[in-house]
């Protein structure tokens, strides 16, 4: 792995959000009525730095999935702004979106279904580059990502149903790693997984944070993996952010509502075994 | 053949020619107890509740016997097999989309289970639909009987699961994995009604799920299970706090908690090094030993059977016990 460098705390965020909302037409009541609009993200600020990974956490249908699409570019929010090193990435120009699209990846929950099933590894490693046209040394490249997350060098000619959940995600992560982003946008990574792969991948994640000083976006259900991943939790509700803070904090003395219901959500198997878990 | 247990499971096999996804499972759930069982994917956990609904995929059979209700299930023709189903055992699934009918209204489908099983009339089923709904703290249930399934959340059908799945008091519910697919902030609510549920109608209930914590909430008893066998069972309190096979303690500390958590970020869980082993490629010995920190010869040359009084396990080596744990 690569030297640690530190990451000073109060570096410039990498990838930054101001007041930021979105808002969905939806379906007609009646033929002449005005459409309803969902207001889907309301004033939202959330920024992250260089060896910096915070947390997004809230109810199902609270937003996340939707921030996550405008922090990646995929989607152009109605109000607000996406800044990608102190830059709008709407407004400032061809080649500061283009380094930002390289610049920020994403891994979504389920690897079986976000990699190619007939496409080899090796092949749906490349695929990125290809995309972004980013020239160089692409084989190069793709050892010294399989290194970073730790695969062999034989997985490149093996398909995906090949391996196991766990080992795809790593697959994944190295797809995302491989056009060399500053930040990685993570949603709901190991919610597929079972117990015992989920640490692997946290751990995984974690020391990419650490030793290659990236930005993680890190999105879930389950507040202890959440704090067991990041430094900082964001807390959403119905397209708000509602409370901001150390994970542990927001956990022992949450304030905000939705806070306190996610809290409250979280099992544990010494609770269990207290008897006091569902009461 | 009258018995007190609400199943008794002996060595189930369950395979189809090719490869065997459960090697010899033996368990018992006494009436109204609670038992869960745990275990990564593919170890086999829904192929055995498969097994004891008589709902195998085709080209899947079973050896052993399963004792319920005064019978073998194993030597049941598939028509009495049918009967049964929803009336003196039944299952709720993890998908509740795809095992309802999505063309059926909701309530139409409790209430027919009813009639099927309970040889009321419409007028009584619906009744009784309705309070079976209300019981499980769904909104508005005269209108909520209306809806198809697509119309309403997740989390609202699993709970019409589970209210089709008790409407007929069986002697025991199978539930695999019922929250995966739910948000943790319906998870808890929708076990917390299965829970309650099961305890009125003094159903026992076998729970299938990779979560421990849900476990420890919910059961009296657990079984571990590794690649289509039992390797550690007991009573949860036993196995969760002095597990003695490798895997149980592997999974145990791999579950991020907020005590494993350190406040400056350097904290790392412990992880199970490998994955599952293919079951067309199964080592022998102990099928754990790839994985095994502590594996000798001996684990991979003999297979441990499940040994032990109140707790059981089958290991060679076993996790020394908490106390010495602590100490080191
Ligand atoms: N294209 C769209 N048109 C209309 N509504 C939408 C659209 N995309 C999302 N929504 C709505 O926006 C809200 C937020 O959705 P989003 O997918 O961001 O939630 P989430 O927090 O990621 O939830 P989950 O935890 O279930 O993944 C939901 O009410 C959803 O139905
Ligand atoms: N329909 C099927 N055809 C072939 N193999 C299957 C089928 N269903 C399950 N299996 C295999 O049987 C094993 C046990 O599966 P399963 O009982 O579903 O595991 P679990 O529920 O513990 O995740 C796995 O190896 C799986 O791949
Ligand atoms: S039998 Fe051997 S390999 Fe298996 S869990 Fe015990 S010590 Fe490990
Ligand atoms: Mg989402
Ligand atoms: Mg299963």
């Amino acid at each position: 792995m690569t030297a640690v460098t530190p990451f000073p705390a109060d570096a410039r965020p990498l990838l930054e959000v101001r007041q930021l909302s979105q808002t969905y037409n939806l379906r007609r009541q009646k033929l002449f009525a005005s459409r309803p609009t969902l207001r889907v993200l309301d004033t939202i600020d959330l920024s992250v730095r260089p060896g910096e990974a915070v947390g997004l956490v809230g109810e199902s249908g609270s937003g996340k999935t939707t921030l996550t699409r405008m922090l990646t570019g995929v989607e152009k929010p109605m109000s607000g702004n996406v800044l990608y090193d102190g830059l709008d990435v709407w407004t400032g120009g061809e080649a500061h979106r283009k380094l930002f699209r390289r610049s920020v990846q994403v891994v979504l929950q389920n690897p079986r279904s976000s990699l190619d099933p007939r496409m080899r590894v090796g092949t749906s490693l490349l695929e990125p580059l290809r995309s972004l046209k980013i020239e160089g040394d692409h084989a190069a490249r793709v050892l010294e990502v399989l290194d970073q997350v730790g695969l062999q060098k034989s997985a490149l000619e093996r398909f995906p149903h090949e391996f196991s959940g766990g080992q795809l995600q790593r697959i994944a992560i190295a797809r995302a790693l491989m056009p060399g982003p500053k930040v990685l946008i993570a949603d709901e990574p190991v919610s597929a997984l079972d117990v015992s792969i989920q640490a692997q991948v946290l751990n995984l994640l974690k020391d990419l944070v650490r030793d290659l000083g990236l930005g993680l976006v890190f999105i879930a259900h389950d507040l202890s993996v959440v704090a067991y991943t990041t430094s900082k939790v964001y807390v959403m509700s119905s397209g708000k952010i509602v409370e901001v803070g150390k994970p542990l904090d927001l956990f022992r003395n949450p304030q905000a509502e939705a806070t306190q219901a996610l809290v409250g959500a979280v099992l544990s198997v010494e609770a269990g075994l207290a008897g006091n878990a569902l009461a | 053949m009258t018995s007190r247990n609400a199943i008794e499971v002996r060595d189930l096999v369950v395979g189809n020619g090719d490869v065997t996804a459960v090697r010899g499972v033996s368990f018992t759930i006494p009436q109204g107890g609670r038992m869960g069982l745990v275990g990564e994917s593919g170890s086999g956990k829904s192929m055995t509740a498969l097994a004891l609904m008589g709902l195998l995929p085709m080209g899947w059979s079973t050896h052993g016997s399963v004792l319920h209700d005064g019978v073998d299930l194993v030597t049941q023709s598939d028509k009495a097999l049918s009967s049964r189903r929803g009336r003196t055992i039944s299952m709720v699934f993890q998908d509740p989309l795809s095992s309802l009918n999505p063309v059926r209204r909701v309530g139409d489908q409790i209430s027919w289970v009813i009639r099927k099983h309970m040889g009321v009339d419409k007028k009584t089923a619906e009744q009784q639909t309705i309070e079976l709904i209300t019981q499980m703290k769904l909104p508005r249930p005269e209108q909520l009987v209306r809806a198809y399934p697509h119309e309403i959340s997740g989390g609202q059908r699993q709970r019409i699961m589970i209210a089709m799945a008790l409407a007929c008091y069986p002697q025991l519910i199978i539930a695999d994995e019922p929250t995966t697919a739910l948000d943790v902030t319906v998870q808890k609510q929708v076990l917390r009604l299965l829970n309650g549920a099961a305890h009125d109608r003094g159903s026992a209930l076998l729970m299938i799920t990779h979560d421990l914590p849900i476990i420890a909430a919910m059961c009296d008893t657990v079984a571990v299970m590794y690649a289509g066998r039992i390797v550690e069972m007991g009573p949860v309190a036993e196995v969760f706090r002095n597990p003695r096979h490798h895997y149980t303690r592997g999974l145990l500390d791999s579950q991020p908690t907020m005590d494993n958590i350190a406040l400056d970020g350097t904290s790392r869980l412990v992880s199970i090094p490998g994955m599952v082993p293919p079951l067309h490629d199964l080592p022998t010995g102990c099928a754990f030993n790839p994985r095994c920190a502590v594996a000798t010869d001996r684990c991979r040359a003999e297979m441990p059977e499940l040994s032990g009084d109140t707790l059981k396990s089958a290991c060679w080596h076993p996790v020394p016990n908490s106390s010495e744990v602590a100490a080191q």
